[in-house]
Parts: C-alpha cells; structure tokens; sequence
C-alpha cells in the first residue's frame, strides 16, 4: 500500500464513477476505458505483467470497441430529453451495494482462511501458459468451445435471409 | 585482436555512449537516468526518420508515376518535410463548432503516445532495448490495439460524417487483422518458447554454414511472414488497405477535421505504427538484429535492424505506388475467408514442424501441406468469380 496504489484506486474508481455519472453515453463508453486502464496499471504495479497487458489488450483494445460500436449502432448516441437517470436508481444502488457487499466478505475471509504468503511469488508468462495449457487445460477448452458458439451464433443471426419461395 | 575489439565497441556505442554520460551523475540516479536517455533517444530518432521517409516516399512514388515529385526546398527538396513542419507549426488550429472539444483535443495525443510505448519493447541491436519485460510481444500488441480508440475517438467527436465513417471502416478493419497479425506471431512464439522479444531474436541468431536461422526461411515462417505482412499493411492503413481515408469518397477520414499540428500528429501516428510494426516483423521473422550472413556480423548489430525496418518500408511504399485500393466487401472477405484460415492452418503446421524433430521429412510435409492449402483455398473461391468485361451499372 503506497501512493502509487492509491493514486492507481484513484483513477479506477474516477473512471468508474465518470462512466456512471456522464450523461453522454459515448463519454461513458471513454470512461470505462479509463477505468479499464487504471485496473491494467493495478495489476501491473502488482508484478502480474501477463493479466495486466492482456487486460489492455482484451478490454481496451476490444471489448471498449465494442460498446462504442454497439452504441452508435442501436443510434443511442443521441441525447434523450427527458436525463439519463433510470427512475429506479434506488434499485440499482442497493443491488450494487449488495453485489459489493459479498465481494468484500468473500475478499476479507479469504485473508483470514488462507495463510499469509510473505513471500512474492515469480510468476512468470511461461509458467501461466504451462498451467493453462496443462492444469487448467478443461476449462480452457470448455470457454472455447463456448465463445465457439457464440461466433457462430453471431454469424448466423448476421446471416443474409434466404427468399423463401412464397406457399 | 584490436579490430575486433573495435567492432564490438562499433555494434555497442550506443550502449556505451549512454554509461559515459550516465557516469557523470550520482550512483543513485544512474538507472532512471539511463531510461530516460533511451526514452528521449527514441522520441527523437524516430521522428527523425518519419521525415526522412516523408521525403522518400514522396520523391519514391514520384518515381513510380512518372513525375518530379518535391524539388523545391533544399537540395533535391530534402528540406520538405522541414517547411512542412514550421507549416503545420504556425497554421490556425481548427475545431469544429459542435465538436466534442475535449475528445477531440485527446484523440491525436494518445494515437501519439499509445504509438511511442511500441518501442519500448523493440530490440534495435544487441543489448539495445529499453525494457526487456517477460511479456515483451504481449505489451506491443496491447499497445497497437488501444490505437484504435484513438482512431475512434478521432472520428466520432468531429462531428462530421466522413470522419465518423472513416473511422468506422478504420476500426472495423484493424480488429480484423488484428486477429490475424496475433495468430501470425503465435507460431514464432510456439518455435521460439518465449514472449520476449530479445529473446526470439537470440533463438535465430545462429547460422548453418554462411546461413542464417531466421524464421522466414522455414515453410510455416514463409508463410506467417507473408500474412503477417498483409495484416500489417492493413493494420497501418495503408494501400492497399487504404479505405479508412480513401481519398475519393471520404476526403481523409477520420481526421479530416484536423488541421495544424494535430493533423501532423495523426500523419507522425500512422508513421511511427509502420515503423514499429515493420520493426515487430524484422524481430520476429527475419531474425531482429541478427546479420544476413555469418561472414557479415562484424557489422554494427543496429545497422542491420534499421537497414531491414528500412526495407519494409521501401516495399510499403512500392506497394502504395503500385496496387490499387481493395473494395470494403473484398476487404472483409479477404481477412475472414482466405488470410484468417490459413494462419490458424499455419498454426497447426508449426506444431508438426515443432514435433517432428530434426531432419528433411519435416521440410516436405510442411512445404507441401501450404502449397496445397494455398492452392486449394485460391481455387476454391475464385471458383465461383466469373471475370467478363465489365459492366457498369449506372454510367452506360
């Protein structure tokens, strides 16, 4: 815990409340990138450089992307009249603060259950893709079997309509 | 014995360039001062050389089409790019009325940086690389990728459709041959056991008789080079890949609403990401740093790599001189139907090249697995191309 961390937090959770708080939605989009990138600079300064870099690579790089094109797709880049703010906010916080709730249960048993490592361990890329490739071999094939199916069910649904003949 | 002592100071006087003048500070300070020497190296030369190959390129496809091209400023107009940067310098900064000010404002900036941080992981000679981290080939590709956002946030905020369409086209095509350029570079990574990028330069950094082992001379780095070059080609916008600022439909893309020296910045961008990108391939495919023959490697390691990132960019803009510009759906096609197929084809070929052990058995089945493939593939989608004369919709 040092000024790096908090300054690293600081800009996570800015970027995070910014993509909340904005009223235009591509800014939104722009500020969850921020706060992508803050988590990114997170698990870099934590010496994971391969969940780190693959953090930029996968949520900046494409999932952003993503959002940016699904938002100007569906043409919800135009500002609604009537404020973005759904009328069951309430809602919304107290799930989210449950959500936040359980998390921060499971993170602070998980300290006491598990003995303290003093310890770094060195991890490094050559081990992450032994593991992957050799532990977690079966749940790495399971997700790619899964997003599989999700491209080929994108593909489908972006398929040209062929004419039936007319009964 | 003193000769060769001379060439081993020639190939490391940057390196040695830097702890002379790193010495003259305080113990303490020495290796952060020795970063940011490299870093201020970098943001120097680099754009030194985008100058240079302004000139080149302009006087090089001049060449190609038969005319002059600059020869006004300077001997044989090599001070253009000079009178273009004061231009650019002192020309108004425009922005639109209703554009989105402050997007617009961060759109070149971290195009710019984003571009920068790529060579922090290049290595340029032996023992010249900024950072070599663990996941060297993984920071690179994380890089180019957050350049799209960029792109993106260029093209969106100006308020103005060409931008935004050029933009659009722009991300769309640099996410399709992303996936390629990283599929491409996994097979070195399979070959090589390392992300490092110095690394993959040592694993080829050796020689049979007077021949390199540089990758490009196997069958699958034959044929990762040559996809990886049309994903890099296309990855940097340019022609034939050059739909993002066709000039004749979308005056200039996604920064047409740019002027002065952002504009310069997006022009630096799309230059720098060819020279980084041209860099990645020397490492990855044509062994870095390494000399073409083993009677060459008294000559400085960092000759080699810029002779070679300098290659890639004559035949960039030889292809720019001479190919004509794909349309969008060909484009699409292109990268989906024929280049992704073959590089996940050339994935699996790797691995029996890997597990087949030494000997010739290996050069065969691979050879001819990728000729076959190619053939078939080329065969099976032109099957249904009928070339005729052709017709015209509208204008007959």
């Amino acid at each position: 815990m040092n000024a790096l961390f908090y300054l690293l937090a600081a800009i996570t959770i800015c970027g995070g409340l910014a993509a909340v708080m904005l009223k235009h939605l591509v800014h939104c989009a722009l500020a969850t990138t921020v706060a992508f990138a803050g988590l990114a600079l997170l698990y870099l300064q934590l010496d994971a450089q391969f969940a780190g870099f693959a953090q930029i690579l996968v949520y900046i790089g494409a999932v952003a992307i993503l959002i940016v094109f699904a938002i100007l797709l569906t043409r919800g880049a135009d500002l609604p009249k009537e404020g973005v703010f759904s009328s069951t906010w309430f809602v919304g916080l107290v799930i989210a603060a449950g959500v936040f709730a359980v998390l921060a249960w499971a993170v602070l048993e998980s300290v006491r259950a598990l003995p303290q490592h003093n310890a770094v361990p060195a991890v490094t890329v050559h081990d992450i893709g032994n593991a992957l490739v050799g532990r977690y071999v079966l749940p790495l094939e399971i997700v790619a079997l899964l997003l599989t199916a999700a491209t080929i069910g994108a593909v489908i649904v972006a398929m040209h309509e062929k004419e039936r003949p007319k009964p | 014995m003193a000769t060769s002592r001379l060439f081993t100071n020639l190939d490391q006087i940057f390196i040695l360039l830097r702890n002379w003048l790193v010495d003259f500070l305080p113990a303490a300070l020495r290796p952060a001062a020795g970063i940011v020497l490299g870093v201020i190296t970098i943001v120097c030369l680099f754009p030194g050389l985008f100058a240079l190959t302004t000139v080149f390129e302009r006087k090089g496809l001049g060449r190609i089409q038969n005319r002059l091209g600059p020869n006004r400023v300077g001997p044989f107009g090599f001070f253009q790019p000079v009178a273009d940067g004061i231009k650019s310098l002192t020309k108004e900064d425009i922005v639109p009325f209703s554009a989105n000010a402050v997007v617009h404002f961060l759109a070149p900036l971290s195009l710019v940086v984003a571009v920068f941080m790529e060579f922090a992981v290049l290595p340029m000679g032996r023992n010249m690389v900024l950072v070599d981290l663990n996941a060297g080939l993984l920071f690179f590709f994380s890089m180019s990728a957050s350049t799209e956002l960029s792109v993106f946030m260029a093209g969106w905020s100006s308020r103005n459709k060409y931008s935004l369409l050029g933009a659009m086209r722009a991300v769309a095509q640099m996410i399709s041959y992303e996936v390629v350029l990283l599929l491409s570079s996994v097979s070195v990574v399979m070959i090589a056991g390392s992300l490092s990028l110095p690394k993959i330069v040592d694993a080829q950094n050796s020689y049979t008789g007077i021949f390199p082992h540089w990758y490009i001379f196997t069958p699958w780095g034959l044929a990762g080079f040559v996809m990886y070059a049309i994903a890099a080609t296309a990855e940097t916008n340019r022609s034939p890949f050059d739909l993002p600022e066709g000039e004749s439909e979308l005056v200039a893309g996604y920064h047409t609403e740019y002027s002065g020296f952002k504009f310069a910045l997006f022009f630096l961008g799309e230059y720098l990401a060819m020279f980084a990108i041209s860099g990645l391939g020397t490492t990855l495919f044509l062994g870095g740093w390494s000399a073409p023959f083993s009677f060459l490697t008294f000559i400085p390691s960092w000759i080699w790599f810029f002779s070679k990132v300098m290659l890639s960019i004559f035949v960039f803009i030889w292809m720019r001189g001479t190919l004509p510009r794909l349309r969008q759906d060909q484009l699409m096609n292109f990268a989906w139907k024929f280049v992704l197929p073959f590089t996940l084809l050339n994935l699996f070929v790797t691995a029996l090249w890997r597990f087949m052990g030494d000997g010739w058995m290996r050069w065969v089945v691979c050879t001819v697995i990728l000729a076959a493939a190619y053939v078939l593939m080329g065969r099976l989608s032109m099957r249904n191309e009928h070339f005729g004369p052709r017709r015209y919709r509208y204008a007959e």
